[in-house]
């Protein structure tokens, strides 16, 4: 599998600097603590510029799925793109793993709206936040 | 008669659609821009302005040029790819409307399958506001907006045979018009399903839109103009963007419910509105759809049928020749080409002149949409 490199801008770099610290930060406005995920550098609410972090618990739903292979790659080996619904209300990008860090993802088990965990791990030597499945 | 904005698409033209032009873009750009300019009953000197996507590669001082269009009061370009190829011909409306110009030229020129082809996957090289996206895998327009389709084949049922049942349907209309790369080649729904899946289990191949090379162009001028013109006008009866907050490039993960397209319902209520016409007035559609999906979400949105119906008013016929509501007559972006849409606008135009290689025996109000926006032609 091969993963591209986030280039962090002014934006979300405090995101991948807490992606290195295992933490998925969740930007809060200071003004009136909506949240945004992906990030912006005004509230789109109050329009404060001022903002700080929650990290989030860790708990979400599968939203919506696909695998994510190259021409020609088997099932197998695709990487399960989901689209996460935190438990804190904002949605996020990631692939879903196996719980076992050598294991394997049960392709046939993939279910919307079934709980996931948050978990880090690399992918191509890109540490990324992901999600494995958990029982409900 | 419904309303319409007093502007009208006077002339259309384009290249042949292939896989290997073997011409620069810039000469196909200038060569379906003299091909409007013509069928327009016009010269390029007539010429005053100038709209593209901010994606084109051909400069407007070369084309003027290319053109000898000696002097030009206006240009602009529209953001994003396809979903906003409507966005040009606003643009232009809203020129001639304001008079800042009298004739504006609309070009899209491409060679998107023998250059740079935008249905491969990214090379490792992350624009802003990817980060979210293309480190997880999503690093194909068929990816990134299949996490969408998802949601609604999961809330509606629908299956990837479902959507097959547009492509036969594209397919079939293609096989009887010249113009179209797939010109004699219908397909079964059985040659759908036996085509390799490129984004499991949302597309199969056939499911996507083709990557063309060719060009496009329009001339837009005032309704005033029709007196002068050799072929029939299609009046701009209305015209419209519709982006709503959290979009992200042309997709959106963040609205409450993804199996619903509040875009293109939001680009419906204006242009029906403004044209004061209702979905029953609409007699036939050009619907934008890089991927097949994407025609049932609009079909819903627009009106044409109720949430999750999509899938039974394909299945009824509806979409066909024969249909209430014939949709991408010359075949689309999987069965004609992929212009960036603007072959789409050329086919509505058409329809609404008499002149189509599928030729509808009523076509006096024709929608031409790509869910974030679009426009009501109308003969009058």
């Amino acid at each position: 599998m091969t993963a591209i490199p986030p280039v962090p801008d002014q934006t979300d770099q405090y995101f991948w600097n807490g992606v290195g610290e295992h933490r998925l930060l969740i930007q809060r406005c200071t003004g009136c603590a909506t949240l945004r995920l992906p990030p912006v550098p005004m509230c789109g609410v109050c329009h404060a510029l001022t903002w700080d972090t929650v990290e989030a618990v860790g708990r979400g739903t599968i939203y919506s799925w696909l695998l994510s292979r190259p021409p020609g790659d088997s099932a197998e080996s695709a990487r399960v793109v989901i689209l996460v619904q935190l438990a804190e209300g904002p949605r996020v990008v990631s692939n879903l793993v196996s719980a076992d860090p050598d294991g394997s993802v049960d392709l046939s088990a993939i279910a919307n709206d079934m709980p996931v965990q948050l978990c880090f791990r690399e992918i191509d030597g890109v540490l990324l936040p992901l999600f494995h499945a958990v029982s409900r | 008669m419904s309303r319409d904005i007093g502007t009208i698409i006077a002339g259309i033209g384009q290249t042949e659609f292939s896989k290997a032009s073997g011409r620069s873009e810039l000469q196909l750009a200038a060569e379906a821009s003299l091909a409007a300019i013509t069928d327009a009953g016009m010269t390029p000197a007539d010429i005053d302005g100038m709209v593209t996507f901010t994606l084109d590669s051909n400069d407007e001082l070369l084309l003027m040029r290319c053109l000898g269009i000696p002097e030009l009061r206006y240009w602009s370009r529209t953001p994003h790819g396809g979903a906003g190829a409507h966005t040009t011909v606003q643009h232009a409306s809203l020129a001639v409307r304001g008079g800042a110009a009298k004739a504006v030229l609309v070009y899209r020129a491409f060679n998107e399958r023998s250059g740079r082809r935008f249905g491969q996957p990214n090379q490792r090289v992350t624009p802003p506001g990817w980060n979210s996206y293309l480190p997880f895998g999503l690093d194909t327009p068929a990816k990134t907006y299949s996490l969408e389709f998802q949601r609604y084949m999961h809330r509606y049922g629908v299956t990837n045979e479902d959507f097959g049942r547009y492509t036969v349907i594209a397919r079939q209309h293609a096989s009887t018009n010249p113009r179209a790369w797939f010109y004699g080649r219908p397909i079964t729904i059985d040659e759908h399903q036996d085509s390799r899946w490129l984004v499991e289990p949302i597309l199969r191949k056939l499911d996507c839109c083709q990557e063309s090379d060719g060009g496009v162009a329009m001339v837009v001028t005032s309704a005033d103009r029709t007196v002068d013109l050799p072929s029939p006008a299609a009046h701009i009866a209305a015209i419209a963007d519709g982006h709503l907050i959290n979009g992200s490039v042309m997709f959106n993960y963040y609205h409450d419910d993804l199996s619903t397209f509040p875009e293109a319902a939001f680009l419906a209520s204006q242009l029906y509105s403004a044209a004061g016409l209702t979905p029953a007035d609409i007699d036939a559609a050009m619907l934008y759809e890089n991927f097949s999906p994407i025609v049932f979400l609009q079909l819903e949105a627009l009106g044409f049928c109720g949430p999750g119906e999509a899938r039974d008013f394909i299945a009824a016929g509806h979409i066909g020749l024969e249909g209430s509501l014939p949709v991408n007559t010359h075949g689309g972006l999987l069965g004609e080409a992929y212009i960036h849409g603007l072959n789409n606008i050329i086919e509505g135009v058409r329809q609404i002149r008499g002149t189509a290689v599928n030729q509808l025996a009523e076509a006096n109000h024709v929608m031409v949409a790509g869910g974030r926006s679009g426009m009501i032609l109308a003969k009058h």
